[in-house]
């Protein structure tokens, strides 16, 4: 069976790339690095690519304000090609700065299907200070494409703007479409509430991730990709002796792969 | 400081150009515009700055924030619409062009923007946004983007003082300006002044000049200590030439018939100066002729790679820019560790950036070009709790910074040079005390990752030769960070200049970094690659040039920031984020394009050559000609002398305690103990997706001393870190504290999983006033205890780096001369390779009902401790480590690690076996139940002594028997169990106490 064929894209500050290919390749994607110049100067690129992801990072270093230098280069030279690449069959990925990109470009949350309409924000954290921790999710999105049989996911964030915005009204809109994925929970499994450092940003309704109203573009703030192995959780060390203790397996890799596997099962 | 609607001019700016260095041209820029762009949904930096300022005492009541780009370029009205739009998101900003939100309350307007010709990476972000959106060019030396932040500030009473207050609050007069305007001018003259930072030099004179050294031994020795003279009297800055040096230099030119010119002189300063050429450790001293790094840093590894035979996992130690160890039968991981101790005293943020991109570079310039992968950092500090007044002028003039506000700027640093360049930063400390309080210690380093093979051979293989392009990569040049090399080789006073203050840009360097990864270093581009790190271009160019055996370069090549720069400028600017590499002929171009492309400036200034002597060209005129191996090699040898420390042999009497466990809740509690939360969160530590053992372990999350990732995700391989500081005791006894520093850094490597015979180590000695003989005779005894203990311990020294002169001399509040010299401070650090990441283990009790033991004894030594500093107790004896034995203990733990035998395992330090437990608890979240009364007959000494190599463990119950076999003197302390630490003799304290206690001391920070 042909591998599907996903870009990553790298350049201008964006620092994700290394480990965001690993996790595809893995998930059984054929991915590459594209560095996003040399999308630009070919966008034929996108004729030939199944999965479209904007990796973490600081592209840019947030001058400005996150994914806003990187969008506005995108959007001038790139912004038609974008458009028509989300509206064929693909699949999109937004990571962190990826997702601030994404947000920036009007791909998400693209209510009412107005692509490359801004809507949304990802403001500056609560606290005024990028964080770094493990952070629980849950999924609650039946349409996204890329989180199908995921319930919870527990995975690093780390983000300076992450505090997700909406208007009020739209916020409705976006539940009742269905296009809230991954909210932030505590250790217990209770929604944050808002709270610190459950929800690590001051995010409306504890929003870390949305997709678009066909479910196959979603964006989030965590890091799937950076937590792949159990040996990069927290608690491992907890686990391996629980594990001894009470006679299983470790399992070597984590739920957080599932991210990356969708994708490639979307087109199997 | 306020001029009332006029002008922006500040008694900084007047610093900043009080060198005679640079002048600056305040005429309007007829052209600019500003473009105010401000959230409405939520700000959450205004209220941090309320918050601030709240704290301060000062009555406000709201500060709104808004940024601000003066814009310096002729655009028409619909264009700055676009640019407004471009820089805006509709759904939570709004933009203004030329004209300032006039709905909002307030009481005073406060600006904060960048002075003249500092790095304004903002703004540099917007002109690229604007000539893309525009398609247009801006010309760097007559337009540019200036970024500032506007605060509008509400609060009853406040007067002209309390609003200028505020703004320095938030900016630092080394680096930025503030502007202050009352409401009434604000509005009333429709907003802020138009103020664009643009340098502009006025220099007519623009040769090199010809410096005449035949003059008397006092001209000379004012000529070494301030610099050459300027037509206007002034002088240009330190050289740092002794008489002796200087007589030198004399004679090599009496030889050429001829005076240098100032290029020459200037870059003989340089690279002569301790900064470079580290001659501290370099001369002979004493009896060793062959001087302290030869003898005993060099040889130990030499000595201990001999030893070690077909296991020598050494690629690369002391010639490059980093060391180089193997990883797997395919990758190399390099480290390196450098201090920026003088920039950061002065400009904290600027300081410890420049430091983290700055070591990214040492990195990036090891072999032909590793990837930085994982950062550490450093920072000691005065106690950032305490104000502590220190002047580097009389009558309160020139004040040095609270500890506070260098603390605060160095973890800025960092955080936006590791996290803007996406290289993880798990591994750091801070320490505390007041002797650091004139001068902090930054310490910032790199671990690298490369291929064993690139182009098909060893990637640690580096010459240029003759015939190859010199390319200069990265920023452009300017006046920054001019004599950064000889001010760091001298002790800071009021005469530091502030030039050598600098920003990092860590996109640029990311840009450049990224191309050199994946596109450069394979393919026959580089031969050899230096960084531009202290000299600028005069140290790497010089270095490559020692390697092909001359170079010929012409300085009206290298591109500027702004014109008029004196070609010496040109040579020893160190201008931040460049790179200089030797590019084969036929490759150069294609190597020009391929940067560019990438959006990173390059130019090629020259060729090396193989005439044995340095050449350097400006306007068709010769203004530098000189023998290689003078430049390289010709200081003159002082033989230094030290007098031999004689060791504190006095026994502790140690105090009182009538409330241990109140004694314990204080003990967690201290800078030096507790929590650095604050720290470790807000730098990105899982960036590359490779993050093991974490800065904050188990669920209560407690720092711990080592880092364990994976650098290579499809290897299940992993790096081990960890670092620790040898500062307190030294001045008692140097040896043992330099052993004990040793010491404790592999052990506490050892303690999450690390092997001690793969184990590679790090030296940073940061010294003080080591021209005086008893310093020496301090450094010579740590330099006796490297080399004994490393060849114990068979873990080679594969990089260091030593700072000499970390001393203060200025005045207190009285108008007093002072001088605060550094405690001599060691910092080891530690990096080894283990075989899986999986036999790892962190700090935190995981089970109730696990064995609670001790390895390793426990003695009265207090020398040094954080328990002497607590009580402020006189010097006495300092702990002594066992080298061989200790190296016993380490093999057994990690054979132990093997077995999973350890559920938890912490490596007791600083605080003793009373922090150790404390911080295990907090970390699991539980308690234990523990008798002390088997480790020593007084309570005082099983708590608070700071014996080495001693592990606290937990070990499930099933397991007890198999580890008393493998561990036979290991103590049974006791059990984890319920919610209290409960120690035999000591009222039970209650976890969530401990932690509060833990957690509480830097909770505002």
């Amino acid at each position: 069976m042909k591998k599907p064929t996903a870009i990553v894209l790298g350049g201008y500050g964006i620092n994700s790339e290394t480990e965001t290919i690993f996790a595809l390749n893995a998930a059984g994607c054929d991915a590459r690095y594209v560095h996003t110049r040399d999308l630009l100067d070919d966008p034929k690129i996108l004729d030939k690519t199944q999965i479209l992801v904007f990796p973490g990072g600081f592209s840019h270093g947030d001058h400005t304000g996150s994914g806003k230098a990187l969008s506005n280069l995108i959007q001038n030279n790139l912004g038609d090609e974008v458009l028509k690449f989300v509206q064929r069959d693909t699949l999109t990925l937004g990571i962190c700065n990826g997702f601030q990109v994404l947000v920036a470009l009007g791909l998400v949350p693209a209510l009412e299907k107005k692509y490359g309409e801004r809507q949304a924000g990802l403001l500056k954290n609560k606290t005024n200070r990028f964080v770094c921790r493990y952070v629980h999710l849950k999924m609650v999105s039946q349409k996204c494409v890329w989180t199908r049989g995921i319930e919870k996911l527990y995975l690093p964030m780390s983000h300076g703007e992450g505090n997700f915005y909406l208007p009020d009204t739209q916020l409705d809109a976006l539940e009742k479409n269905d296009q809230i994925v991954f909210q932030y929970i505590d250790a217990h499994g209770v929604l944050a509430n808002g709270k610190f450092p459950a929800n690590p940003n001051g995010a409306a309704r504890d929003i870390a991730g949305i997709c678009d109203p066909s479910g196959r573009i979603l964006g989030l703030m965590p890091h799937p990709e950076r937590g792949l192995f159990s040996t990069n959780l927290p608690e491992f060390g907890k686990m391996k002796e629980l594990a001894r203790r009470e006679n299983f397996e470790v399992p070597e890799e984590t739920t957080n792969r599932k991210v990356f596997e969708n994708a490639a099962a979307y087109f199997a | 400081m306020h001029v009332a609607s006029s002008g922006l001019f500040f008694f900084s700016v007047e610093i900043f150009f009080g060198r005679g260095t640079l002048g600056t041209s305040f005429s309007k820029f007829m052209n600019a515009f500003r473009i105010e762009i401000q959230n409405r949904v939520e700000d959450p930096r205004g209220a941090a700055f309320s918050q601030k300022i709240q704290n301060s005492g000062l009555p406000i009541t709201r500060v709104e924030t808004a940024d601000i780009f003066t814009i310096a370029r002729k655009f028409s009205d619909s264009e700055k619409i676009k640019i407004g739009q471009a820089l805006t998101n509709p759904v939570y900003e709004n933009f203004s062009v030329d004209e300032p939100d006039f709905t909002r309350e307030f009481d005073w307007a406060i600006e904060i923007g960048f002075l003249p010709g500092v790095t304004d990476n903002v703004g540099r972000t917007v002109v690229e946004t604007i000539e893309d959106l525009l398609k247009v060019k801006f010309d760097p030396h007559a337009e540019g983007v200036f970024s500032s932040v506007l605060l509008c500030v509400s609060g009853a009473g406040l007067d002209l003082k309390d609003a200028e207050k505020i703004g320095w609050m938030f900016a630092n007069p080394m680096i930025q300006r503030v502007a202050v305007k009352s409401a009434d001018d604000f509005f009333s003259a429709g907003g802020m002044e138009t103020f664009v930072p643009k340098v502009s030099i006025q220099n007519d004179h623009l040769t090199a000049d010809e410096i005449n050294l035949e003059i008397s031994d006092e001209e000379l020795i004012e000529l070494g200590k301030k610099g050459i003279k300027n037509s206007d009297g002034t002088h240009r800055g330190p050289l740092a030439l002794s008489l002796l040096y200087l007589h030198t230099i004399r004679d090599y030119f009496r030889a050429e018939k001829r005076n240098p010119t100032d290029v020459e002189l200037e870059s003989i300063a340089q690279t002569w100066s301790e900064h470079c050429r580290h001659t501290i450790f370099a001369n002979p001293i004493d009896e060793h002729a062959e001087g302290i790094f030869k003898k005993f840093i060099r040889r130990a590894t030499e000595e201990i790679r001999r030893k070690k035979g077909k296991k020598d996992f050494c690629v690369s130690v002391f010639s490059d820019n980093s060391g180089g160890i193997v990883f797997d039968e395919n990758w190399v991981v390099s480290d390196k560790m450098e201090t920026h101790n003088s920039p950061s005293a002065l400009d904290p943020l600027g300081g410890a950036m420049t430091g983290i991109v700055g070591v990214n570079r040492d990195c990036l310039g090891y072999g032909r070009g590793a990837r930085p992968v994982i950062n550490r950092y450093g920072f000691c500090t005065g106690d950032p709790r305490k104000k502590i007044e220190l002047f580097r002028g009389k009558k309160k003039s020139n004040p040095a910074l609270q500890p506070r506000e260098i603390l605060d700027g160095v973890v800025a640093g960092i955080n936006e040079g590791g996290n803007q360049s996406g290289i993880p930063s798990p591994q750091g400390f801070t320490f505390f005390d007041d002797r650091y309080a004139g001068k902090p210690l930054v310490f910032a380093g790199t671990i690298g990752l490369i291929p064993r093979k690139l182009d098909g051979r060893d990637s640690s293989e580096k010459s240029a030769v003759a015939g190859d392009k010199i390319i200069v990569a990265g920023g452009r040049v300017g006046v920054d960070g001019i004599h950064g090399a000889t001010f760091s080789s001298e002790s800071l006073d009021e005469g530091s200049p502030a030039t050598a203050v600098q920003i990092g840009d860590p996109i640029t360097q990311k840009k450049l970094s990224d191309a050199v990864i994946r596109e450069l270093r394979e393919g026959g581009f580089i031969n050899s690659v230096h960084d531009c790190g202290a000299g600028g271009i005069s140290g790497t160019i010089g270095e490559l040039g020692d390697e092909a055996g001359g170079f010929e370069v012409f300085l009206d090549r290298v591109p500027l920031k702004y014109p008029n720069l004196a070609p010496w400028q040109i040579w020893i600017s160190e201008s931040q984020e460049r790179m200089t590499f030797s590019v084969p002929a036929e490759k150069a171009d294609e190597f020009v394009q391929i940067l560019k492309k990438r959006g990173v400036e390059s130019t090629i200034v020259g060729e090396f050559t193989d005439s044995g002597r340095g050449c350097i060209f400006f306007k068709n005129q010769k203004v530098f000609d000189l023998d290689l191996g003078f430049l390289a090699s010709g200081w003159p040898r002082e033989n230094l002398k030290s007098v031999p420390q004689v060791s504190v042999s006095e026994k502790i009497k140690l105090p009182e305690i009538s409330d241990f466990s109140s004694e314990i809740l204080k003990m967690i509690a201290r800078p030096n103990v507790a929590s650095n939360e604050w720290i470790s969160q807000q730098y990105d530590h899982e960036v590359l997706g490779g993050s093991v053992v974490k800065p904050l372990q188990g669920p209560g999350r407690v720092n711990g001393t080592a880092s364990v990732v994976r650098p290579v995700l499809d290897s299940k391989k992993a790096v081990v870190l960890s670092q620790s500081l040898g500062a307190r005791a030294t001045e008692s006894d140097a040896f043992s504290a330099a052993a004990g520093a040793i010491d404790d850094c592999v052990a506490a490597a050892v303690a999450v999983g690390a092997d001690v015979d793969s184990l590679a180590i790090m030296d940073n000695f940061c010294w003080c006033s080591s021209d005086e003989p008893e310093r020496l005779g301090q450094l010579l005894a740590a330099a006796h205890a490297c080399f004994e203990t490393a060849t114990i311990f068979g873990t080679p020294f594969i990089s260091g780096k030593d700072s000499m002169f970390n001393d203060f001399k200025g005045f207190d509040a009285d108008d007093n001369p002072v001088k605060i010299s550094v405690p001599p401070t060691l910092l080891i650090s530690a990096l080894g390779v283990i075989s899986d990441a999986a036999r790892t283990q962190t700090l935190d009790f995981k089970f109730a009902g696990d064995k609670i033991f001790l390895i390793g004894d426990t003695f009265s030594e207090f020398g040094g401790s954080e328990f002497s500093a607590a009580h402020k107790l006189s010097k006495s004896v300092v702990p002594k480590i066992s080298a061989e034995k200790s190296l016993a203990r380490f093999r057994k733990i990690f054979a132990a690690h093997g077995e999973n035998l350890f559920t938890s395992i912490a490596h007791v330090g600083i605080g003793g076996l009373a922090a150790a437990i404390s911080k295990s608890c907090i970390a699991g979240e539980i308690g234990a139940h523990v008798d002390f009364s088997n480790l020593a007959d007084d309570l005082r000494i099983a708590l608070f002594s700071e014996s080495k190599t001693r592990f606290l463990v937990s070990i499930a119950p099933d397991r007890e028997t198999e580890f008393q076999k493998m561990f036979s003197d290991a103590k049974l302390l006791g059990e984890v169990s319920g919610t209290d630490l409960v120690i035999a003799g000591v009222d039970p304290i209650s976890i969530s106490k401990l932690t509060e206690n833990y957690r509480g001391t830097f909770l505002e920070f």
